[in-house]
Parts: C-alpha cells; structure tokens; sequence
C-alpha cells in the first residue's frame, strides 16, 4: 500500500479530521531533506514493499525508512542517500527487511493538490494525496518544481536508539489497577498484523480495566493506548479516529512513535513508564538528533554500480 | 528506574476538572466522566475561548461532550504551564456563554436512509408521524464533531427516543443520515459503518472540502430539525452540489 504522504492536516482535529502524515517522522523527514525538498515537502509512503515508479523528468530521489533493494535503470543504489535518475528511468523498489514504512523522496515533492491545506492521504474520508486513495498502477503523480541541489548523504547511518518505547501514563490511567500496569511496563508485547495507518493490535498479556472498559469519547492523539474489552492494547496512528470511546491506559511518547510504528510484526516490544517531564527532555533530544542528522547532510558523489 | 504510577485521581467537576496528560504533547481538561450538558458547555466555551485567544504553543483543541482535548508543542510549552492558563482561562470565563449559531437542518424522513424509522416507532408503540413530531420539536446542540470528518454528535434528543444501539452495526449508512444512539442524536457527514437507528436524510453536506469552509456544524452550534418532502430534497441536493462544483 503506497500513499501521498505530507506533514500531516493541522487544524481540523475538533471538526474530527485526524492529521495523517508520517507514520514514521524522521524517515519522512530525512527523506525531503536528502533530495533539497522542504521538510512539509509531499513524499510517497509505502507498506513493506515499495514497487515500480517510472520517472518523466529527471530527479534526484532518496529512499528512507529502513534497508531494501533499489534498482534504478538495472543498478542497484543504496537507501538513506540521493540519487539521480534520468527521464525515463525505472526505479524499482524491493521489500523493507528491517522496516514496515519506507518512504519515495522526489526532489521537487509530489504535487498532488492540497485538500485543507495538506496533500497528506486520509484513506477512511477519501481526502487528500491521489483522489484519497492508495496508489494504484498506471497512476500518474504531478511533481513539484526541480530546485536543482547536490546529491545529498548522511554523514553517518540515522539510527533510532533501540530502546524500550517510553509511555506517559493517563489519561484514564486510574481505570486500570497495579497488575495492569505491572503487565503493561514489564511484560513483552508482540505487534500482530492487525495494522495500518490507524491503528495497530499488539499481542500480549491481557489488560482489563477495573473500572469498565468504555468511556464517554474524549479526544484521542497519535500513541494513545486504547484497552477495549479485548483486553488487547489497541494503539492509535496516524489516521486515528479524533475521538474515541475506550479508556485510554497510557501514551506513547512523540519521538519514539516512529519506532514504535516501524516494529516489524511478531517483534517483542517493551513499554517502560516515564513522566512528561522525562518525555520532553527526550523530545528535545530527539528534534536535535534529527536537525544535526539534516544539517550535517553533505554533497555525495553519484553511486558506483 | 522509579515506578510511575498515578493512583486513583479525584472526582472531577465543573469547578476543577481533573487535568490528565496525553503524552507530553497534550492534556485533557476533564469536567465528568458522563454525558452532560453543563460540562459540554463548559468544553464548548473554553474551546471557543482558547481558539479566539490562544495560549502560547497550543495546536489545537478538541470539545467532547465532557473534556477538551489540549495539544501543544512540548518545546513551547508544558501540561504544568497548560493547566495553570486553563484553569485561570476557566475562572474568567463568561458564565452565560455566547448562544452558538442557530442552524436549520431540512430532513426527508423517508427514502434510502430512513433505515428504522417504522421498527423505532412499533416499538415503542407510536405512529411515524408522531416520533417525527417528537423528532421536530425538540432543539438540538452539536455536543462535540467526531467518529468521522464533521459527523455532529447533538444533544437534546426527548427522552422517550433514546433507544440502546443495534445489537448488530451496519457496514455501511448513507451520507446526510439523521440517527440515534442511546441518549445521544446525530447528524451524519459522510457514509460509513453504525450501529445506530436512522429516520431520515438532510440533503445539506455537513462536510465538503472543496468548500472554503469544509464544514457546516461546529460544537456549540444549536440546531432545529425542518421537515421536508423528496421534491425539496433533490432540489437542496442539486443547489448545494451546483455551488460546491
């Protein structure tokens, strides 16, 4: 499944528009900077596997997300760097082996029009990217002006920390007793496949609340741990619903969202709590790791085959 | 690592709601933990409030029939610095808050989404024409917009309507449809899944976005159901869908 994918719809949460956008922020964003684009720059995101793209004009592309095969003309390049490709050139993309979201940079960006004020994909309304739809093959994607940039590479690989996904518990914490809580920061969670820009199931010990399961709907935000009467920790992506009626355990931290989203399916995931205050020193962090990645990118000569 | 756990937090209230976070990037302002006019209100006018004048590094807002949904960027700001200026914005707060928009909402209470209106009715034991009466007669508040794209959860629906959602949802309720869940009403945006009863259809788009203003309703906004015939209705139809073109 492959979307336009922008920084995402602000504005329209109260009128029950999710933001879409990135599943994973810093690969997206690595990828805009890597071909000279700006950082809200539209880019094409896929699911596993990239598949075929024909170029009418020529570009610098980059790929980001995780590790694949790219072929461009019959030669292989490397990901997480530019590269250019001539008018006409067949790039195509293989399967992400360590990922689950990869993303096609095109300098210039896609040039889809915008839908209140985003090209971002909204799949459940229909808004946004091509007709509100994933891509399809033998679609045509409008590109953006060519600015004309160097071939941009990181200095060094772009690696999130492999750590445990940090949560700031609430906003119904209260809901669960002590052995909820217990499960949910010292137990191992496996993402299932039950997955996609909305939501994702995760597997795992089973978590009930003490206090019922539903609630009246209050908003919900990207990483928002739902417990429904599964007793299974639904958490809530991207194209979420804006408003929600199960009681929400805990949260997960911005800047761990993209790695969280990035578990490949039967991977063990580990939660460990943390308080706001903790998470907005790791947010800082995580913004500055990011800004040094895209300032630190320098001119890299053309791949050899 | 030091174990973080919230114990049991205090009964929220009108005059000082339980304020919980949401990850570091946003907090709710919780008034009840039920469906109530009052704490809607409430949310309503805070959202107004914080929307007209916002707090330094507030994103956006969300009103619920009961809380408001905070966002901010975490480096701006932080849910300590967003509680004190909620809870300094509430003490100031108009009591009497500004009346929302009166809206008009024309509904066919017939045709392709008048899916229960004569089950609604046999069972609890009155005429159509009587339930639509009681339909009519009432004035609604949009409560809170969500589920979908501008799809109006309303309260104000007379007692003797509420009825328990269907034991089985359905896959698919076309646009524009006029429904009921439990003690809550609704006017429907765009076609999707419910489990809801429906009696009836406006042919008014709630949510268009090609439009310069994508979205009819708003939370706050009151709103009176008119009854229309079908002549009436494809007429709106055909209008609305001329200008939006």
């Amino acid at each position: 499944m492959t979307t336009v994918q922008d920084s995402g719809r602000r504005g329209y949460l109260r009128f029950g528009v999710s933001a879409s956008g990135p599943m994973d922020a810093a690969a997206f964003a690595i990828a805009n900077a890597l071909v000279g684009n700006g950082p809200g720059a539209a880019c094409l995101e896929f699911a596993l596997t990239g598949g075929s793209f024909e170029l009418s004009r020529p570009a610098r592309l980059a790929v980001t997300g995780g590790s694949l095969e790219i072929v461009v003309d019959g030669r292989r390049v490397p990901a997480w760097r530019a590269f250019h490709a001539r008018a006409g050139a067949r790039i195509t993309l293989g399967a992400l082996r360590d990922a689950v979201w990869g993303y096609l940079a095109v300098s210039g960006g896609i040039d889809t029009v915008p839908v209140m004020g985003s090209r971002a994909t909204h799949l459940r309304s229909g808004l946004g990217g091509l007709d509100g739809r994933s891509l399809r093959p033998g679609d045509v994607l409008p590109l953006g002006e060519e600015s004309g940039a160097p071939l941009l590479a990181l200095a060094r690989p772009f690696r999130p920390r492999s750590a445990p996904i940090h949560v700031v518990p609430g906003p119904q914490a209260h809901f669960f007793d002590a052995d909820a809580w217990r499960s949910l920061t010292r137990e191992p969670f496996r993402v299932t496949s039950k997955r996609d820009r909305m939501a994702m199931i995760l597997e795992g010990p089973l978590l009930s609340s003490a206090r019922g399961h539903d609630i009246v709907s209050d908003g919900t935000v990207m990483g928002s741990i739902q417990i429904p009467p599964s007793g299974h920790p639904v958490i809530l992506m991207a194209d979420r619903q804006t408003t929600g009626g199960y009681a929400k355990i805990a949260t997960v931290i911005t800047c761990d969202i993209g790695r969280l989203a990035q578990t490949v399916s039967r991977d063990p995931i580990a939660f460990r709590p943390i308080a706001p205050e903790a998470a907005i020193a790791y947010e800082r962090e995580a913004r500055m790791r990011l800004r040094e990645a895209i300032s630190d990118l320098s001119p890299a000569p053309e791949p050899r085959t | 690592m030091r174990e973080i756990w919230w114990p049991a937090e205090g009964t929220p209230s009108l005059t000082s709601p339980r304020i919980a976070s949401c990850g570091e990037s946003a907090v709710t302002v919780e008034f009840c933990e039920t469906i109530d006019k009052a704490a809607n209100r409430l949310a309503v006018a805070l959202a107004q409030s914080l929307s007209a004048t916002p707090l330094p590094g507030i994103d956006e807002v969300v009103p619920t029939y009961r809380s408001l949904l905070v966002t901010f960027d975490p480096i701006q700001t932080d849910m300590a610095r967003i509680a004190r200026g909620v809870t300094k914005r509430l003490a100031t707060l108009p009591v009497a808050r500004e009346a929302g928009r009166e809206i008009s909402v024309p509904v066919l209470y017939e045709g392709e989404a008048c899916l229960d209106l004569s089950e609604l009715a046999a069972g609890k034991g009155m005429t159509t024409d009587a339930l639509v009466e009681l339909h009519l007669s009432a004035e609604y508040e949009v409560a809170m917009i969500g589920f979908a794209p501008g799809f109006a959860y309303l309260s104000g629906l007379p007692e003797p309507l509420r009825t328990p959602r269907r034991a089985i949802p359905r896959q698919r309720v076309p646009e524009g449809a006029i429904g009921i869940g439990g003690v809550q009403a609704s006017v429907s945006s765009v076609a999707g899944p419910s489990g809801w009863h429906f009696i009836g259809q406006t042919p008014l788009r709630l949510f268009a976005p090609e439009r310069a203003a994508p979205f009819l309703l708003e939370a706050g906004d009151r709103i009176r159901f008119r009854r229309i015939e079908r002549a009436e209705f494809d007429a709106i139809r055909l209008a609305d869908r001329h200008i939006a073109r």
